[in-house]
């Protein structure tokens, strides 16, 4: 049941793992409070989607430690659900991070993600290699926020779907 | 898309669920749902009471109030959400160091210059006070402090205004631009428009997180959000100077458009109207953006602006003031 002391310092959202994956300025924008959220039609379909895709579980937006956010808990289970599987790698991140500080916190589950628009579901279970993905990942989010600058705009394939994208791009 | 709203007619305004009732005396209802209002404008004399200004702030809408004249009062606007306190830090910083100060202030003279130009070009026997501008704006690039680069600004201003008299037909003449209170038509046009972009400029400045209470141009504290009327000085000749010259040279507005007495004139509700009917329009026409490869309209232009100045602080990118490339 002990916890790391480096690790609780790092104080890391879920979403920052997920943003790190999609895009490091993302990330750096979103830790500095720049937040598009109420001119993004995506973000709040996300929100709709996660409210009405499974109303009879019962424990939905669980919020651990202030920290780290779940969208569904039930015994054995970690679940996000995902409007699409378009950034697989970084809602897998994201997951793989939940176990990871539930497993810190002597708590073991199998993480799944669902894709309700696509009736998909992928499971992911924790192994040591993928700690070190983990702990990787969390090193490179604190160099990320620690620069003075936000990294440079780099126009990605997904950037004209991002809420930050007349932000980069004006 | 929201879009403002322009409440010209007295009543009452009230909430009823999601939806925003509008009540004139003879009890005609107007309704309007929530999700089609970015911000209320309110000409008329109107009761609400804090149910409906706890809606508003909740639902991030801001409420500007005009007065009897049509000018700009003041405003409600909502607990702000989004704030960045790292970019306030940054907003604050590129103020008090004069140099950074002085570079952003240069900017918006810039694009003001730039956009008058464009305007005047439009127009014959206009050349001579052209060349004010540009000699104007090339002193201003060697400005050193704010107070020499108002006397820039004020010296182009005045020639733009000149060229007013060589612009406006149907005996419309502008004889010297008078802030409060105007005295003539034009001067109530201008006054009336600047009141409106203010607001307009207000909102969009509120949907990002820039402090609209720290300014560069403008002293902070001259009106309270003197932000917005650093960044109206490039979006007043681009967006309102053209709906004036279009009203009155198309003989859009005439003498009962106005109310006069000695030493004041103003628009009439009628005349309001009309002019709000033309910025409206101004302001949702789009144009193709050429970064961002997307339609924009022009007030989305003005949140453009904002991201631009939010990318200088951070020092991401080097803010360059919008000149209109068409
Ligand atoms: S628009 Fe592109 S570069 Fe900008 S934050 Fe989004 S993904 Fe990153």
């Amino acid at each position: 049941m002990e916890k790391d002391d480096a690790f609780d310092k790092l104080r890391i959202t879920g979403l920052k793992v997920n943003y790190l994956h999609v895009c490091k300025r993302k990330l750096w924008f979103f830790d500095r409070g720049i937040g598009m959220e109420n001119t993004s039609d995506k973000v709040l379909l996300g929100a709709l989607l996660q409210d009405y895709s499974y109303p009879k579980e019962k424990k939905r937006d669980v919020l651990i430690d202030d920290l780290i956010q779940i969208d569904l808990l039930d015994a054995d289970t970690v679940r996000e659900i995902k409007y699409s599987d378009k950034l697989k790698e970084a809602d897998r991140a994201q997951i793989l991070y939940y176990l990871y500080y539930l497993k810190k916190n002597g708590v073991h589950k199998i993480g799944v993600i669902n894709y309700p628009k696509m009736k998909k579901r992928e499971e992911i279970i924790l192994t040591e290699e993928l700690e070190k993905e983990v702990e990787n990942d969390l090193i490179k989010i604190k160099e990320v926020l620690n620069l003075d600058r936000p990294p440079k705009a780099e126009k990605k394939p997904y950037c004209s779907k991002c809420a930050y994208y007349e932000l980069c791009w004006s | 898309m929201s879009k403002p709203y322009y409440i010209f007619s007295s009543g009452r305004l009230s909430r009823k669920e999601n939806t925003i009732y509008v009540e004139v005396e003879d009890n005609i209802k107007k309704s309007i749902p929530i999700e089609d209002v970015e911000s209320l404008h309110i000409f008329g004399e109107v009761d609400l009471n804090t149910k409906f200004l706890n809606f508003l702030s909740q639902q991030n809408i801001p409420i500007h109030f005009y007065n009897y004249y049509g000018f700009y009062s003041g405003s409600f606007m909502p607990r702000e959400k989004n704030i960045s306190g790292n970019l306030t830090v940054k907003q604050v910083e590129f103020y008090i160091d004069q140099i950074k100060r002085q570079y952003i202030a240069i900017s918006f003279i810039e694009g003001a210059i730039f956009h008058m130009q464009r305007n005047l070009r439009e127009y014959e026997g206009t050349e001579k006070f052209v060349e004010v501008l540009k000699t104007e704006l090339s002193n201003a690039y060697n400005t050193k402090s704010i107070p020499e680069l108002m006397g820039c600004e004020g010296r182009a201003r005045d020639a733009y205004y000149q060229a007013f008299n060589v612009i406006l037909k149907n005996n419309f003449s502008f004889v010297k631009r008078e802030k409060r209170p105007p005295t003539n038509p034009i001067n109530a046009l201008i006054s009336f428009g600047n009141s409106i972009i203010y607001s307009i400029v207000l909102t969009q400045i509120y949907l990002t997180q820039l402090n609209p209470t720290i300014s560069y141009l403008h002293e902070p504290g001259e009106k309270r959000y003197s932000l917005s009327l650093d960044i109206a000085e490039i979006f007043k000749p681009l967006i309102v100077d053209p709906v004036i010259f279009k009203l009155v040279n198309n003989n859009m507005l005439n003498e009962d458009d106005f109310e006069e007495d000695l030493n004041f004139c103003y628009l009439t509700e009628n005349g309001r109207k009309k002019f709000i009917k033309e910025i409206d329009q101004k302001l949702n026409t789009t144009i193709k953006h050429r970064k961002l490869k997307r339609n924009v309209s022009y007030k989305q232009l003005i949140r453009l602006e904002c991201y631009k100045l939010i990318k200088h602080f951070l020092s991401d990118e080097v803010y360059v003031p919008f000149k209109a490339w068409w």
